[in-house]
């Protein structure tokens, strides 16, 4: 069976942040896993028609993950997360960064604050998702720079509809 | 230069005229007063709100009255789309990936 399941974004602009939130058909550990084994979150992380590919992951309060988002094209983006406050199951957080395939963080991009909360649900698990950046102008560059793969993704998903012929 | 409401709602001071005007229009003279700055600085970032449409003009007698205007902060709606449009392909890939470690349980 398949459900449309709706995310929820919200903002806060004051406090430079955004938030999405949706529920997940599968239990809470499921879910903690897709989102914390390198193996699980490179089938999903990157959008299409990017994908993800982790080059190291250590996922424990100071550790990193590095990995890079590949387009069509054969465009190498490095990014770096830095982990902290991780309540297995439950939570953790983590510092988003562009660096290069050494793991060297770009200063001239933003960073991107997260903060990732998993809670039981009627359905199965609510993901919350909390992105807080350093000012709004990083907020808006990071959109800006997310313009181009979202176009490409939305023409995407609309093949995938059309070839389920729009039910 | 670039003037949108992106830029217009990065500045705190603009931000605190929004939500000064959101609740009644108010002349310049009184939204200067709110702040301890110099006059010009303040209708410097008025002029800023008013080509980014962010607040409208009207005029009442001999003095203008300024107030919001809500349509224009949509449009910082319509910028997070691409952002919107990659956490929905993320997830629906999310809800793949879920069924395939259902489905691999014995």
């Amino acid at each position: 069976m398949t459900t449309l399941k709706e995310t929820i974004y919200s903002k806060d602009e004051a406090n430079k942040k955004l938030f999405a939130e949706r529920e997940f058909d599968a239990p809470v550990k499921d879910v903690w896993r897709a989102w914390t084994e390198p193996q699980l979150l490179d089938q999903w992380w990157a959008p299409r028609p990017w994908k993800a590919v982790t080059l190291s992951m250590d996922f424990k309060d100071g550790g990193t993950w590095l990995y890079y988002m590949e387009g069509p094209d054969g465009t190498r983006h490095y990014c770096r997360a830095d982990y902290s406050s991780i309540v297995p199951n439950k939570s953790y957080k983590g510092l988003d960064c562009f660096c290069d395939e050494k793991g060297n963080i770009n200063t001239e991009l933003p960073r991107m604050n997260w903060q990732v909360s998993f809670n039981e649900s009627s359905l199965g698990t609510k993901v919350r998702v909390e992105l807080t950046f350093d000012s709004l102008e990083a907020l808006h560059k990071i959109v800006e720079m997310g313009f181009k793969e979202g176009f490409a993704m939305a023409h995407n998903n609309l093949d995938e509809l059309l070839a389920k012929g729009l039910q | 230069m670039r003037r949108d409401v992106f830029q217009a709602i990065a500045d705190p001071t603009r931000r605190a005229i929004l939500s000064l005007i959101a609740l009644n229009a108010m002349t310049p003279n009184a939204i200067a007063d709110e702040f301890d700055m110099s006059r010009q600085a303040v209708s410097k970032h008025i002029r800023i709100l008013d080509e980014c449409q962010l607040i409208k003009k009207e005029q009442s007698g001999r003095e203008i009255y300024y107030q919001f205007n809500p349509k224009k902060l949509k449009e910082v709606d319509k910028w997070l789309q691409p952002f919107r449009a990659m956490w929905e392909d993320r997830f629906n890939q999310l809800d793949a990936v879920l069924k395939n470690i259902k489905n691999k349980k014995p």
